[in-house]
């Protein structure tokens, strides 16, 4: 394993002289997720002398880790930054693969190309009503699983966990098969059918972890203080659940908004979504708007996270 | 509010038992501490998800069994026979396919866990206050079509790219294409490509379970094995490794069953040498119009995988993943 050879645990602890507080902190800060940085504590407790010595191979070797784990990132998030360069690319011929001349005439004029936004728009309504579906069918099904205990219930998790543990073209054959032989017509319908079937899993280990790990208590405590049923459910169960459903949801979203092995299998010639225009493009020559449209869900989603994040930050904090 | 989507629900089988304690015990003490009227109200929740699972994802396995025993044409319509010669034939023409599918998807699930360890293990314990912010830039990749994703890795990797260049100058490919891996002073359309593009595109769903598992370590037991003169190889060795083991196994499902299913990557990255089972299936089913051969294929890829599954799961030890 690469990262056998390098301080498996924080290296306060080998070092009987260093504080204890040192020594205690660190370790426990990651798990809480607060801000405070272990790594500074670390490095005064070295002897200077030591550390200038043979800083370089002993700082590589302690930080192997993180090197791998910057490299991995890298690897990760090339792709990204190179649709964002390639999307200020004036391409030459049909083909957007290499480099020719700076131009942001592709981000003024995004719905430039034939057919690109229509298949943007329907993936969108797919993705939203899929999302409403399974969000609603997934939410129910897992409060079900969690909190009653009734004859079936193992299969009915079975039947929940096997569509994701199943490969999306094995998924997406025999669902086409079945509307061929049932001679319905492919198309919009066929694909939202496809797309609450192998997204309904997920929003349902979702809201089942989440439900699972909730405490009763709060709801019995609610019913003690006279809430009916239903104003418990409404004023204490949901809100609990609440961040689970929307983990749910947003995962739902963005697996339908992406997918295309299910997609294609059961579309149909005539209904083209976003990933399938991709898919097209990509025989016939990419334009580069559609750098545009991976750039622009990139940026967006990063930063609608990052303000996500800061928004509770100031919450949690004041 | 995104970035905490894919952990609870990409790492779902590992993951389902965040909370030490309340997790699989959970269940029947809500229902027992909370008496509620039983009866069929489970079944009315569980209704519309289980009908609909039962309908478009059961149903549809059978059907398309009974498909793979048909035989016909599209013109004079499909007939039960019961003929098993799709699944030889098809093993004989796409016997390489098979192999090929499974390798590449093996290979690329010991690359992702190769990659994707150092990683999960840097946001667990090394991160510190850049936790949340490393663990988006894991998810961030996903708000990109992978369409997209997989397109730009033939920029990447194009001839005469400076990839290619910097890889031909410290004489790499020639190593590489001396193993077979690749030629012609190319990356693009070999079986590397299609790995690397198999290992990007699933590396997420390793590095997600992986770190889930790594996050609930204690700590102090690690900090123990080195007070107990553990060196740092021997304390992950025989501390933090086995305790992560429920992530390794999530994360190589999570990573080797899409990606022996997989044709994207084939089809964008490799040549007709390159093929998967996921491009024959695609092809009988989309342009040949073979639907007996196509189901006989998936049911087969599924069977194949079921099996290797299970053995890697009798050899990992972990029976319970649901």
């Amino acid at each position: 394993m690469p990262a056998a050879d390098h301080p498996a645990g924080p290296p306060p602890s080998r070092h009987p002289g260093s504080p204890p507080a040192a020594s205690a902190g660190p370790p426990e800060k990651p798990a809480t997720g607060s801000p405070k940085k272990p790594k500074e504590p670390q490095k005064p407790e070295k002897p200077p002398a030591a550390r200038s010595r043979r800083s370089p191979l002993r700082w590589v070797r302690e930080n192997a880790v993180v090197l791998a784990g910057c490299a991995a990132l890298v690897y990760l998030l090339l792709p990204n930054l190179v649709i964002l360069l390639f999307s200020f690319n004036k391409p030459a011929g049909r083909f957007n693969y290499s480099w020719q001349a700076f131009s942001a005439d592709a981000w003024t004029d995004p719905c430039g190309v034939a057919d690109m936004c229509g298949s943007l728009r329907r993936s969108l309504r797919i993705a939203i009503l899929a999302t409403l579906l399974t969000t609603v069918f997934g939410t129910l099904a897992a409060f079900a699983l969690a909190r009653y205990r009734f004859r079936g219930r193992s299969t009915a998790n079975a039947l929940i966990f096997l569509p994701m543990a199943m490969p999306e073209v094995v998924m997406a054959a025999s669902l086409g098969t079945l509307f061929l032989n049932m001679r319905v017509q492919f198309g919009f319908v066929t694909i939202l059918i496809a797309h609450v079937m192998f997204c309904l899993s997920f929003v349902v280990v979702a809201v089942k972890a989440r439900v699972m790990s909730m405490d009763p208590r709060l709801e019995e405590a609610a019913r003690d203080l006279y809430a009916g049923p239903f104003q418990t459910f409404l004023r204490v169960t949901l809100p609990l659940a609440a961040p689970g459903i929307a983990a749910g949801a947003l995962l739902s979203f963005a697996l339908s908004f992406d997918d295309f092995i299910i997609t294609q299998f059961n579309a149909g010639p005539s209904t083209v979504t976003f990933p399938m225009f991709v898919w097209g493009a990509a025989q016939r020559g990419v334009p580069v708007q559609v750098n545009v449209i991976g750039s622009a869900m990139f940026v967006l989603a990063v930063a609608l996270v990052v303000c996500g994040q800061f928004v509770t930050n100031r919450r949690r904090k004041s | 509010m995104t970035a905490a989507a894919p952990p609870s629900g990409l790492s779902g089988p590992a993951g389902a038992g965040r909370q030490p304690g309340s997790t699989d015990g959970g269940a029947p003490d809500g229902a027992e501490g909370a008496p509620r009227r039983r009866g069929l109200t489970p079944y009315w929740l569980l209704a519309p998800a289980g009908l609909w699972l039962a309908v478009f994802f059961v149903a549809p396995l059978f059907y398309q069994a009974s498909t793979s025993v048909q035989s016909g044409s599209l013109e004079e319509g499909f007939r039960v026979t019961w003929q098993f010669s799709h699944y030889t034939d098809a093993l004989a023409t796409y016997g390489e396919h098979f192999l090929r599918s499974f390798g590449y998807a093996a290979t690329a699930t010991v690359l992702c866990l190769l990659i994707g360890y150092p990683l999960a293990y840097m946001i667990a314990f090394r991160a510190g206050r850049w936790r949340n912010v490393v663990l988006v830039m894991v998810i961030a990749p996903f708000f990109t079509s992978f369409l997209i994703r997989t397109l730009a890795w033939k920029t990447i990797l194009s001839d005469g790219g400076p990839v290619v260049r910097a890889l031909h100058s410290l004489h790499v490919l020639d190593v590489t294409s001396a193993l077979g891996l690749t030629g012609d002073d190319r990356l693009l359309a070999t079986p590397l490509a299609v790995v690397c593009g198999l290992t990007y595109n699933f590396l997420p769903f390793m590095v997600l379970p992986l770190y889930s598992s790594l996050e609930r370590i204690d700590t102090s037991l690690q900090e123990a094995a080195r007070d107990l003169y553990a060196t740092p190889a021997t304390a992950f060795r025989k501390v933090t490794f086995p305790l992560s083991l429920p992530g390794v196994v999530a994360g190589t499902l999570l990573t080797f069953i899409p990606a022996s299913g997989d044709y994207i990557n084939a089809q964008l990255l490799g040549s007709p040498n390159e093929q998967m089972v996921g491009n024959a299936i695609q092809k009988q089913f989309l342009n040949v119009l073979d639907y007996p051969t196509a189901a006989a294929m998936s049911f087969l890829l599924m069977a194949l995988i079921l099996i290797i599954v299970s053995v890697y799961m009798r050899k990992a030890g972990t029976e319970e993943l649901v």
